[in-house]
């Protein structure tokens, strides 16, 4: 099974009109950067210096990766990583 | 009405967008914020037509993003500030304030106020579905609000709320669900269906016009107060936007000419030591706050692990000189009960909470004794009445007789003379 990116509608025009982008990589950071490597226009909207956005959280299989390893959190096969944008609640 | 709603701005790139339904930058994921064109407000305003207006929230409807006049809440507001002379007494202050919405109209939260702004907008979008991820009181606003305006509702809330406040949204005939899991889990779902569905959640897609609505309660306070401004005032903080909204308020006041000043008002947070996230982040100095995985405190009001204003709500704290606390569920009780015992005011947890941390930093020398200080009240004492039901213990049962009331009374007190 793949590694599924869900991306939310905001930055689908970046990758191609695509809601998921399959990827591959070991860590998260891995696989954003092959996310990335197939659809560059998302790198200005998802990193900042090389540092993911502070607005946009990320999450593998709905756990948030600040609570596992943040972008070193390890990935297997048929993961989805969900980027959600932040701004939202309270 | 002239139109005075510029449009949305993004707090963290500044990228302006039309008003519509949607809470976050394109561009960098910042938070949007309604931005408005204060010069032309100014001529429309004075204290004179204001105080004219009935008393609501919507007697400020010039600095609220709506479109002509509220359709959805127009009694919102209006609540009382109450001068807490017995309540400065026991704490060892001597100018104390209460800003009470723990009796807003309709649901008897805060939560009114920035619903009514949102269902209204909600209408104007179009929108025949709206919904919220809540905590309690924001689910019991909307379900409320909703009846009334005869929308449909999606309310999404961690299923192990209190049951006051899941009765509280069901009695109103919304639909609510219950998740399993934290208030951030429920959060995080809220904006994947706000993306997938056309639901007009209120503080999701339509947060940026929502969060407007918690400004009435800063207005409020300045106007009674006399159109001016205390010089500390102690917020709770779940998402971290009132605190936030109340200064901006203050601002706006000053900004339209109804108050002279700068604003030189000192503001608080108060949080629960249970999830502190905002708390900790202003107390170790840290630019952005550490999110809480598990809140563990018996206000779930304020059990926000992530909260979406942390970063600025830490910040405003520390640029207006102000600082954050956080006490734990035995001074949340005790200080629900002081409040009730001094001044009548059943509150929250969260005003327990708030109550606490202002003797906190009342103690440790932060808010001088000497100085204005307006404590805000969020949320009724009704709806979590299980944290104070040990705490208050049982009432004396007794037969319906003179005698065991003779009995009673003796038990209790020295003889003293009868009246006949």
């Amino acid at each position: 099974m793949p590694i599924v990116v869900d991306l939310p509608p905001p930055i689908r025009e970046q990758a191609g009109g695509n809601s998921q982008v399959t990827v591959q990589g070991a860590t998260v950071r891995a696989a954003l950067t092959d996310l990335i490597a197939q659809h560059p226009a998302l790198e200005a909207k998802l990193f900042d210096k090389g540092e993911i956005r502070p607005y946009i959280n990320v999450f593998v299989n709905d756990e948030d990766i600040r609570f596992l390893d943040e972008m070193d959190t390890a990935i297997a096969d048929g993961v989805t990583i969900a980027l959600v944008p932040a701004v939202a609640g309270g | 009405m002239p139109e005075f709603v510029l449009g949305l701005k993004c707090k963290s790139c500044g990228k302006l967008y039309p008003k519509q339904p949607i809470n976050f930058c394109t561009e960098d994921f910042g938070p949007l914020e309604v931005v408005y064109d204060y010069e032309a407000i100014r001529p429309h305003v004075s204290r004179e037509k204001i105080e004219r207006r009935p008393k609501t929230m919507w007697r400020y409807r010039e600095l609220l993003p709506i479109d002509g006049e509220p359709t959805v809440g127009p009694q919102v507001g209006g609540t009382p500030l109450i001068r807490a002379d017995r309540l400065a007494e026991a704490i060892g202050v001597e100018k104390l304030w209460i800003k009470n919405d723990a009796v807003n109209f309709p649901s008897l939260s805060f939560k009114d106020r920035v619903v009514s702004v949102a269902l209204s907008k909600a209408r104007e979008f179009g929108f025949t579905t709206v919904g919220c991820a809540s905590t309690g009181n924001l689910a019991n606003s909307v379900a409320a609000n909703a009846a009334q305006a005869g929308l449909d509702t999606f309310i999404l809330v961690p299923a192990d709320l209190e049951r006051a406040k899941i009765l509280g949204t069901s009695v109103y005939g919304a639909r609510l669900i219950g998740v399993t899991g934290t208030y951030d889990e429920v959060n995080r779902l809220c904006s994947q269906i706000a993306l997938k569905y056309n639901f007009g959640f209120v503080n999701v897609n339509l947060r940026p016009f929502y969060g407007e609505g918690s400004k009435s309660f800063g207005f409020e306070i300045a106007e009674d107060l006399g159109w001016r401004f205390p010089q500390h005032v102690v917020c709770p903080m779940a998402g971290g936007s009132l605190i936030g909204k109340i200064h901006k308020a203050f601002e706006e006041l000053v900004a339209v000419g109804l108050v002279e000043g700068p604003v030189t008002t000192k503001m608080y947070g108060a949080q629960a030591s249970g999830c502190n996230p905002i708390a900790d982040c202003v107390k170790s100095g840290r630019e952005r706050h550490k999110p809480v995985r598990k809140p563990n405190t018996i206000c779930k009001s304020l059990a926000i692990g992530d909260p979406a204003d942390g970063y600025f709500s830490a910040k405003l704290i520390q640029q207006t000189g102000g600082w954050a606390e956080d006490v734990n569920d035995d001074e949340i009780v005790e200080n629900m009960l002081l409040l009730a015992r001094t001044e009548g005011v059943f509150a929250e947890t969260a005003g327990g909470v708030t109550l606490a941390v202002a003797r906190k930093l009342i103690e440790q020398g932060r808010i001088p004794r000497d100085e204005e200080i307006v404590i805000c009240i969020t949320g009724n004492g009704l709806k979590t009445q299980d944290a104070i039901a040990e705490a208050v213990g049982e009432p004396a049962i007794i037969k319906p007789s003179l005698t065991a009331f003779d009995e009673l009374f003796a038990e209790a007190h020295q003889p003293e003379p009868m009246l006949v």
